[in-house]
């Protein structure tokens, strides 16, 4: 059932930031994009079933046995893509801003709605 | 050193010359000049070193494996072997002469690094083995001459004719690399020696047709043919010794060397025939007769070039292989008489300060020895017997004689074509002498016109001492040359043929002094009309091919691209962010549709503690995505509640490393937004109104159900797949491996710094551009004016420094950065083993120093500490970069990880792999990358404040 769980996370996740994406302010759509990263990676790592007390981390001496760990791949995948949404929020943070110094406005289109 | 090594020599010589020179200082000339021209005599003496091997009719080659399928490989026949001398040959005269061209005003680094780099192209193109490769050079050849063409930036014609030779030739470059792919599909092989010996194959396979129109079309764009000429001439802004050398020997010549190359493989048919031979006719004809009505003097050479480009595409299209030896001795003839007129033409408006012929005049007086030059290049361009272009051009005129074409009418004809056509060539050379050198002295010239520099005048000397001597002595001197690149090209079809400069009073000799005694009179009777000082030519319809380009240009990339920016486009983001998301919805439903999702019901249990953390983690998300208008702080707050119910999850279920970054990067991401939020404009109290909502619901409506529709979709997605088992992945060799080969228990670790290393050298190069890109955004943004306000909060507090508000917790945060810098040193070295890493440690170091910054203020710490981002990103990449590098010595393939056991007092038996020093490269790239940002976003205040107190 904790896979019930995860995956009505993951939909909450998505479904706030994809609302957030459509919504006409800059800060919203940071903050969309943020909610959306945590779903994203969420799923991938969800793609390697979920483990309990199976860090893929193996003993110093002998053969392990793959079948005793959770998956390492999706975790590795997850792990930069972290760091690199870190990059990108801050990209786009900055882009915004810029924005805003050039328009005067925070609205995504550069320009109020009439 | 043996041939191999040679040649391999002979290509990266030129490139590593480029590098050098780029990093020279802007006023070293001579040192410039001296380089490149050291490099292009190297290159040149390695060149000639191959002429034992070419002149058996043997082929060094050189290969490695470059892609799957296709090896990076170097092919030198006598054909490429020739060509590599005049390319580096002329390349040197043109390096000593530009030496003398350009002036102390020019960026003379920029000029020689491209120079050479073209020189490398050219001559990777010459001497590559396999189709591909040729392509690949091809390109860079025209990318090099877009970027010499365009070297005198400021000058708006340069940059048009740059930017019109680019698109030509890069476009037939798409041509022909369309072409070379169905060779190469025809053949099974991209391999020159294989496709050259696939000649009967080839030409009898359906697909023919259509590769022949593809290659021609690269060919005929390259070597300017009618009717893609229109870019030679608008390319004359260039830089003379760069006409002289990209539109004389190099790069113009590149189309009639590949005809030439493939000419056992594409030629023999009608079509070839056709296609070749009458776009070689026309544009002779034609570029002849247009040269004559230049009022430029290098737009009359630019026209020649066109005309002669022609006669040498004319002769490969006869399909008769003693027209292609005609062919092959007038591309090297051609390279000598051209490149010298150039460099004369150059001479003159270097001394004399313009090139208009109809300003020009008597400049014999005044450049005695320039004008001597010239006129005997000239003469040799006309086809003047005892210099070489007559002994090319008689051999063309024996050909057009006995011809057996398709079509019997113009077989007739072409004697009589080809002799008016050489009559138009005596009569645009007699301009270009007459105009610029005989005559009254010139009026109002912008200079006074006098001698060129001694060694100026040397590169000339040689070019045109070359034109007489193989007019004079063909057999001893042009003779080996030829023999062995015709032979390399024309295997065992190589027709006998004879060089001798006296043939008797045959008929092509009649020819000639047909031509030469009507061009003497056509110039006599248009000399009138010349001196009018007419634009155009007479006769030929108004048609400006450059006109129509632009006209095209414009069409497609403007015009077409507004008309369907109108009808199916939008400007603004939120619909487009609708349609990717609205597209990815259908795109994903559709399988799903088609296929039905597989459930299977797992017995895993229920944890209430995790169900309640999500309750908490959905209320987050659910009011940042609600609060996220009106109340920023708030919506922040609640986000990062559901970053961290997230990080719980991955510690929940085995993913210690990820929790980890997570919480480090949640940190993070909360200080740069906080520093963002202080530049957004207050958002305007909320004022609710029935109309207002009414008109806002349906939007509203229709975004929730996209929302929903998106959330429950991923949910299902993710639930049907977690709810199957998984299969045996990949995953297993990692686990398996991990100890044995990346000498780590961490596999997580592992797989990053080892087995992946590569895709992570790729990440953090994107993470150290992003972070460049963010720090030189905000070098040029300007905060609002109404941003700088102090906040209500803080007036009255002016004056005090920013530490003094967090006094008592300032101190604790002083004293944690020992502690937090050695827990990033901590998690950073028992990453291999244990949950930690680059990646974290880097991140948790970066928290070091963002807090002491909150503690004390921007400039309490930068008088303390000084971090150096860029540097560290710098050095970070290096490391990596280098650990990678590292494993070449060793034989080992980039990237190979290797476990070395050292025993150090303390540390008994302590492992140590390679992959450390990678992790430490991502570690300082990392902190480099964090605090570049962070630190940027938080000195706007600063700068902002500084400009206001000057």
């Amino acid at each position: 059932m904790n896979e019930v769980v995860v995956a009505c996370a993951i939909g909450v996740l998505t479904a706030s930031g994809v609302w957030l994406l459509l919504r006409p302010r800059t800060f919203q759509v940071a903050i969309g994009l943020s909610l959306l990263s945590y779903a994203v990676n969420l799923f991938i790592f969800a793609m390697g079933r979920l483990r309990i007390g199976a860090a893929p981390i193996v003993a110093a001496a002998g053969t392990p046995d793959p079948a005793a760990f959770a998956d390492p791949l999706p975790q590795a995948l997850v792990l930069t893509a972290i760091v690199i949404g870190f990059a990108t929020t801050a990209l786009l943070l900055v882009v915004l801003l810029a924005a805003r110094g050039l328009t005067g406005t925070d609205h995504v289109d550069g320009r109020e709605p009439e | 050193m043996s041939h191999e090594h040679l040649t391999l020599l002979l290509l990266a010589v030129p490139f590593v010359g480029s590098v050098v020179a780029m990093f020279l200082p802007a006023n070293a000339r001579n040192a410039e000049a001296w380089l490149a021209g050291g490099i292009a005599v190297i290159a040149l003496v390695v060149a000639v070193t191959g002429y034992g091997v070419v002149e058996q009719g043997d082929v060094i080659r050189v290969a490695f494996l470059w892609l799957p399928h296709v090896d990076f490989s170097l092919r030198v026949d006598g054909y490429a072997w020739m060509f590599s001398l005049v390319v580096t040959g002329i390349g040197f005269l043109v390096v000593l002469y530009a030496r003398y061209y350009l002036s102390p005003q020019d960026a003379v680094p920029r000029f020689y690094a491209f120079l050479l780099a073209f020189m490398g192209s050219m001559l990777g193109v010459v001497l590559s083995g396999n189709l591909i490769q040729i392509v690949f050079f091809w390109e860079l050849t025209s990318l090099f001459s877009f970027l010499l063409i365009g070297y005198w930036h400021h000058n708006a014609a340069a940059r048009e004719g740059a930017r019109m030779a680019l698109i030509v030739t890069s476009a037939g470059g798409l041509c022909l690399l369309g072409g070379v792919l169905v060779v190469g599909h025809i053949v099974g092989s991209y391999d020159l020696d294989r496709v050259l010996r696939a000649g009967d194959v080839i030409r009898t396979h359906p697909l023919y047709v259509t590769a022949l129109v593809l290659i021609v079309l690269g060919a005929f764009t390259k070597s300017a043919q009618f009717p893609f000429h229109f870019w030679l001439p608008n390319a004359m802004s260039a830089p003379t010794p760069v006409s002289a050398y990209l539109h004389s020997a190099a790069m113009v010549k590149l189309g009639v060397f590949l005809l030439a190359r493939l000419w056992p493989v594409l030629s023999g048919t009608d079509e070839w025939m056709w296609l070749v031979g009458a776009t070689g006719l026309v544009t002779f004809v034609f570029g002849a007769y247009a040269a004559i009505f230049q009022n430029d003097l290098k737009g009359l050479l630019a026209y020649s070039t066109i005309s002669h480009l022609g006669l040498i595409t004319l002769l490969l299209g006869l399909n008769s292989p003693l027209a292609a030896v005609a062919a092959i001795f007038h591309m090297m003839n051609h390279a000598t008489f051209k490149a010298s007129l150039f460099m004369a033409a150059g001479v003159i408006d270097h001394e004399a300060g313009t090139r208009d012929i109809r300003r020009l005049s008597g400049l014999v007086r005044f450049m005695p020895i320039t004008a001597t030059l010239a006129m005997v290049a000239a003469a040799a361009m006309a086809g003047v017997p005892l210099l070489n272009g007559f002994l090319s051009k008689e051999m063309f005129f024996a050909e057009s004689l006995h011809l057996a074409g398709p079509a019997p009418l113009l077989d007739r004809a072409m004697p009589y074509l080809v002799t008016v056509a050489g009559a138009f060539t005596v009569a645009y050379a007699l301009r270009f002498i007459h105009g610029a050198f005989f005559g009254p002295d010139p009026v109002d010239l912008p200079r006074t016109p006098h001698e060129a520099p001694r060694w100026m005048r040397v590169p000339i000397e040689v070019l045109v001492l070359a034109c007489v001597v193989v007019g004079v002595f063909p057999a001893v001197t042009i003779g080996p040359l030829l023999r062995v690149a015709v032979r390399a090209v024309l295997g065992p079809d190589t027709p006998a043929y004879s060089l001798a400069v006296w043939h008797g009073f045959t008929l092509p000799f009649m020819m000639s002094l047909v031509a030469l005694a009507g061009g003497a009179l056509l110039y006599y009777m248009l000399r009138g009309y010349l001196a009018r000082g007419a634009d155009d030519a007479p006769l030929l319809p108004d048609i400006d091919a450059r006109r129509i380009f632009d006209r095209v240009l414009v069409t497609v990339s403007w015009r077409w691209a507004r008309a369907i920016e109108r009808r199916v486009a939008t400007t603004r983001l939120s619909p487009q962010l609708r349609l990717i998301v609205v597209a990815a919805l259908v795109a994903g439903a559709w399988p799903l549709w088609q296929r039905g999702l597989p459930f299977d019901v797992t017995a895993s249990t229920l944890d209430p503690a995790l169900t309640i953390a999500w309750i908490v983690g959905a209320a987050c998300a659910i009011g940042a995505a609600w609060q996220a208008k009106f109340h920023r702080l708030t919506a922040l707050i609640l986000a990062s509640g559901a970053g961290l119910v997230t990080c719980i999850t991955f510690v929940w279920f085995s993913a210690p490393d990820l929790a980890l970054t997570q919480l480090a990067v949640e940190l993070v991401t909360a200080v740069l937004l906080l520093l963002g939020l202080r530049w957004l404009p207050k958002r305007v109290p909320f004022q609710w109104t029935l109309a207002g909502a009414r008109a806002a619901l349906p939007r509203r409506v229709r975004d929730l159900a996209i929302a929903l529709a998106a959330g429950g979709g991923m949910a299902t997605l993710a639930y049907a797949v977690m709810s199957v088992p998984a299969g045996r992945t990949i995953s297993d060799f990692f686990v398996m491996h991990a100890l044995p080969e990346g000498g780590g228990t961490n596999v997580v670790n592992v797989i990053l710094v080892d087995f992946r290393g590569f895709d992570t050298l790729g990440e953090i190069t994107v993470l150290g551009a992003v972070a460049v890109a963010v720090y030189s955004l905000l070098r040029r943004f300007r905060p609002p004016a109404e941003s700088l306000e102090p906040l209500p909060q803080q007036r009255g507090l002016r004056g005090r420094r920013s530490g003094d508000d967090l006094l008592l917790p300032g101190v604790i945060m002083r004293g944690m950065f020992a502690a937090i810098v050695v827990l990033a040193l901590y998690l950073l070295l028992r990453g291999h083993d244990l949950p930690g890493g680059g990646f974290v440690g880097g991140i948790t170091f970066a928290i070091a120093v963002i807090v002491q910054y909150m503690a004390g203020g921007t400039r309490f710490v930068e008088d303390r500490l000084r971090i150096r981002p860029v540097r560290l990103m710098g050095i970070g990449l290096a490391l990596a970069a280098a650990t990678g590098v590292g494993a070449w010595f060793f034989a080992h393939p980039f990237l190979t990880s290797h476990v070395a056991h050292v025993d150090v007092p303390l540390f008994a038996g302590l492992h140590l792999p390679t992959a450390l020093f990678f992790d430490v490269g991502v570690f300082l790239l990392v902190i480099g990358a964090t605090s570049l940002i962070l630190i940027a976003l938080a000195h706007q205040l600063l700068r902002a404040h500084r400009r206001d107190q000057p």
